[in-house]
């Protein structure tokens, strides 16, 4: 066990965790965040997804002590219920969400790429979100939200 | 607005409303694995109002359901319809789901059952309106005036005269004391302010924030972490369990072996994933598996239960005598549930009772098999569900619970189990693998006068059901046994047509005894189905055999109309004689501006790449909702690549309760039944199963080539309400493949249409002309 200090949401965490322990359980055990979610493990599905310095990263394969130090952003770090981000207002008001599992992959890595490239083409945006899955497959919904939340940013 | 329910809340709305155990002289219905919709009497009697409904003094409204939400839209529904009875705002509305110790037992959630079954003349829908009427009562009473004199606008009732009364003054806090009343005057859709509109999901914000409590985000006090070490091949039984293997993992609190159920326990989610992946266990194999390849041969050799469900006796005649005979063969794979995420519960067991935290779309059934498991007294277990991925039918929602009960009790902890993707890849109660054979005969005039089908289905386990916690793979290995199938012959159809599953195509009269029930007008008729054990847990995936079924029904019909050169939707209509069958295929075809000519298209090519259309239309389960899709799709004949370009989808569910929710059912559900026909299927080797992973299983992503999707929604205010969650994605495969053929003249008759098969037919096609 080793003590690693983590940058979460703005907020600096001391956590106790073994250093090859990954980002998602320390983020989902021990300080009971709620928008990261196991989802396959693999790092192939989204649902663990968080942002560490401006980009979309898997944290159910990612070392706990390989992010130390970095701003790690998690959905509920974007926004919150009464202010929502721009982003999740997108997808509340196109209702992108069925079960709502997928979300953290489905938005953050949307924010991530549209933060990064205002302009991005729909191709761009297609293959940024070519490995997300969602699997009440909400699709249309989400890239109609991902649209409007691109040209409310422009 | 409140986004979530936490536990406390739970208990502390539950506490006044536990009524007496009520029912338990009523004789309990038999219950099979696939038999979701039966209840159990239980301490929460359905035929009292305050089961369902309570009113605080605040004029809130509680209501208790016992169909739950997994993303489907119940949750916003539900709520709806208490809001619209009781003349509130849906925000007046707190809505309890399934909670063995506060909601009425109805069964499962699941097979479209659910509007059905709370929005029309029972349940929940009549619930409220008893509560309205006698709350309306109690205002006359209390105003003076007569009840026509009252009119009720957010909860306060009104008398011409000028005085009033809310619900709070009438009821607040108290009992009503009364039997849910069969002759409460429902509330017209003429009327409606709330249902009916496209009121925007409840728990909309708190997903997209990550404030939303999911069953994966269920912490006990105390809690600890486990995981499960399943079988690596199919049937293989524990050898032995070397627990000096992980005697190294920090953390580690117990490895539990319980005849092959195989799990471990520790402090910490990561120590329990280690202990898992380092627990030496030999195993002993289990059988070989029948070859992938040769699988549907295999299928149609077994033994089988078999069900005549339609016959008129002059099928084998008119076949002889028809002017031509064609003869087609359907497979569909095995696939999977495949949640986006892996299945998670907690449980608390403690000596005396048990607390389960669980996604199961049954709680009371998971309840009793929770009682077996445990050996607790089943009023000492508790089921709460708490959403979890979405699950399209018995993912290992089910299975996880008992697996979190057995650690839990072995601890004397709660414990959460997280299931890998793996676990549930390769030992989740799969969509059955089917095979249908059809013969049709055709008069001179290219008419069909025979229509004769037989199916093979395959059958282990399924849903627990009340008394069968063996059905899923927990159960089995903790030494329950998985229901199977006993072979039996068919015996003569009796009563009234049942079409449950689809298997009668909606082009045959169905007739019994002279009673008819199809959606057809062919008379000479014949449906057998068998069912055979399967070598891997089954159990329903979102429309289950209602899909197969119909796709194979309606690429046959299309087989047929272009073989008599058709249209394809002149050709349905000319053999549909149902009304709203008929209604959805003509809205549909209009919507997408078809064209009327057979199929395939002229002109196409045979090579690059080629656009075409096709069109499927189902009664679904015979009665519980209609739908037609039309699909346009272009076919890269390089790669044998199918691209859906265009869907327009015609849907009467009956009276439309939230049209928003409705529509976000229906485009989900072409877009699922679109992975499910192109690449989605269940693969293994002689041992094990290899689909295991993303990887291995292809689904769609977010970034796929969207197709544009349109519907049409025929609102039926006065017909009964029906399912609306299963229909579209049952037309998804067959409408597909029959726009495939149209593109390419190409017929392929398996599920999924991968590149390779549909260029293997594409070459086919080739080498016959």
């Amino acid at each position: 066990m080793a003590s690693i200090s983590l940058k979460i949401n703005g907020r600096v965490h001391i956590v106790d965790a073994e250093p090859v322990t990954p980002l998602l359980y320390v983020l989902s055990d021990d300080l009971q965040l709620r928008g990261p979610k196991f989802g396959c493990g693999l790092g192939q599905c989204g649902a663990c997804s968080v942002i560490i310095d401006g980009r979309a990263v898997r944290s159910c394969v990612m070392p706990v002590s390989a992010v130390s130090q970095r701003e790690i952003t998690t959905l509920e770090g974007i926004g919150t219920l009464e202010q929502p981000h721009a982003i999740q207002q997108a997808f509340v008001d196109e209702g992108a969400a069925q079960c709502g599992f997928c979300l953290s992959g489905v938005i953050l890595t949307a924010k991530a790429l549209l933060d990064a490239n205002p302009a991005a083409t729909d191709e761009q945006i297609r293959e940024a979100m070519s490995n997300v899955l969602c699997r009440c497959f909400t699709h249309t919904r989400m890239m109609r939200a991902i649209k409007r939340y691109q040209k409310r940013r422009a | 607005m409140k986004t979530e329910l936490s536990r406390r809340d739970f208990l502390k709305t539950s506490g006044a409303l536990i009524v007496t155990f009520s029912a338990a002289s009523v004789a309990e219905p038999f219950v099979t694995a696939q038999g979701p919709f039966d209840t159990h009497p239980s301490h929460v009697d359905p035929d009292k109002l305050d089961s369902w409904l309570a009113v605080a003094s605040d004029g809130t409204v509680t209501a208790y359901t016992g169909k739950c939400d997994f993303g489907q839209g119940m949750w916003t529904v539900q709520a709806q319809l208490v809001a619209e009875e009781l003349c509130v705002s849906v925000d007046r509305v707190k809505l309890i789901q399934c909670d063995t110790s506060v909601t009425p037992d109805q069964g499962t959630t699941s097979g479209s059952q659910s509007t059905p079954t709370n929005f029309n003349t029972r349940n929940l829908a009549q619930a409220a309106a008893t509560a309205r009427e006698a709350l309306v009562a109690m205002a006359a009473h209390r105003l003076g005036a007569s009840m026509d004199q009252l009119s009720v606008e957010e909860g306060v009732i009104s008398a011409t005269s000028g005085s009033r009364v809310s619900y709070g003054e009438l009821i607040g806090g108290e009992h009503f004391e009364l039997a849910v009343s069969a002759a409460a005057k429902r509330r017209s859709p003429s009327e409606w302010k709330v249902l009916g509109k496209p009121v925007p999901s409840m728990d909309r914000a708190a997903l997209m924030t990550g404030m939303f409590e999911f069953v994966h985000n269920v912490h006990v006090p105390g809690m600890v972490h486990g995981r499960v070490v399943r079988p690596p091949e199919v049937g293989a039984t524990v050898a032995n369990v070397d627990e000096n293997s992980v005697q190294h993992v920090p953390g580690l609190i117990k490895v539990v072996v319980r005849s092959n159920f195989v799990g471990v326990v520790a402090e910490k989610q990561s120590q329990a994933a280690q202990a898992a992946k380092d627990l030496k266990v030999s195993w002993n194999p289990g059988p070989e598996l029948p070859t992938q390849k040769d699988f549907y041969d295999y299928l149609q050799k077994q033994p089988s239960r078999d069900v005549m469900l339609v016959d008129s006796k002059d099928v084998d005649d008119k076949l002889k005598s028809a002017a031509q005979v064609l003869t087609s063969t359907y497979s569909h794979p095995y696939q999977a549930h495949g949640s986006i995420g892996s299945s998670c519960a907690v449980a608390d067991v403690q000596a005396d009772h048990a607390t389960v935290w669980s996604a199961t779309q049954s709680v009371y059934p998971t309840q009793h098999g929770l009682s077996m498991l445990t050996g607790l007294p089943l009023d000492r277990v508790r089921v709460v569900f708490v959403r979890g991925s979405g699950c399209y039918g018995l993912n290992a929602a089910d299975t996880v619970s008992y697996d979190a009960a057995l650690l839990s009790q072995a601890v004397h902890k709660p414990v959460r189990v997280q299931l890998t993707r793996q676990d549930e890849f390769i030992s989740e109660n799969y969509g059955s693998a089917c095979v249908i054979e059809q013969q049709a005969g055709i008069d001179a005039s290219g008419a069909i006068v025979a229509w004769d089908c037989a199916t093979w289905s395959v059958s282990f386990g399924g849903r627990p059901g009340y008394d069968k916690p063996g059905n899923v793979i927990t159960g089995m290995l903790a030494g329950f046994d998985p229901e199977t199938i006993a072979p039996r012959a068919a015996v003569e159809p009796t009563g009234e047509l049942r079409n449950g599953n689809n298997a009668v195509p909606s082009y045959v009269v169905g007739c019994i005894d002279g009673k008819c029930g199809g959606a057809g007008s062919i008379r000479s008729e014949r449906v057998l189905t068998h069912a055979v054990k399967s070598p891997f847990f089954t159990g329903p995936l979102r429309s289950p055999l209602r899909l197969q079924n119909t796709f194979a029904h309606e690429c046959f019909l299309d087989e047929i109309s272009a073989h008599v050169k058709a249209d394809p939707v002149a050709y349905r209509l000319q053999h549909l004689s149902e009304t709203r069958i008929i209604d959805v295929v003509t809205a549909a075809a209009q919507a997408a501006n078809w064209v009327a000519r057979p199929s395939p298209k002229r002109g196409n090519v045979h090579t690059g790449t080629v656009a075409g259309r096709g069109i499927a239309c189902v009664a679904y389960e015979g009665d519980n909702g209609y739908a037609a899709l039309v699909a346009e799709v272009e076919v890269d004949q390089a790669t044998g690549r199918v691209q859906a370009k265009r869907f327009v989808v015609a849907h009467d569910c009956g009276p439309i309760s939230n049209p928003d929710g409705l529509r976000n059912q229906i485009e989900g559900g072409v877009l699922q039944g679109t992975s499910r026909a192109l690449g989605e299927e269940i693969t293994w080797d002689d041992r094990k199963v290899t689909s295991i992973d993303w990887r291995s299983y292809k689904t769609l992503p977010v970034g796929m080539q969207l197709p544009a999707i349109e519907i049409v929604l025929l609102d039926r205010p006065t017909a009964k309400a029906t399912g609306a969650g299963e229909t579209a994605i049952t037309l998804a495969a067959a409408a597909i493949n029959n726009a495939i053929f149209d593109a390419t003249g190409a017929r392929v008759r398996q599920v999924p249409f991968s590149p390779e098969r549909v260029k293997a037919a594409m070459s086919d096609l080739l080498k016959k002309t």
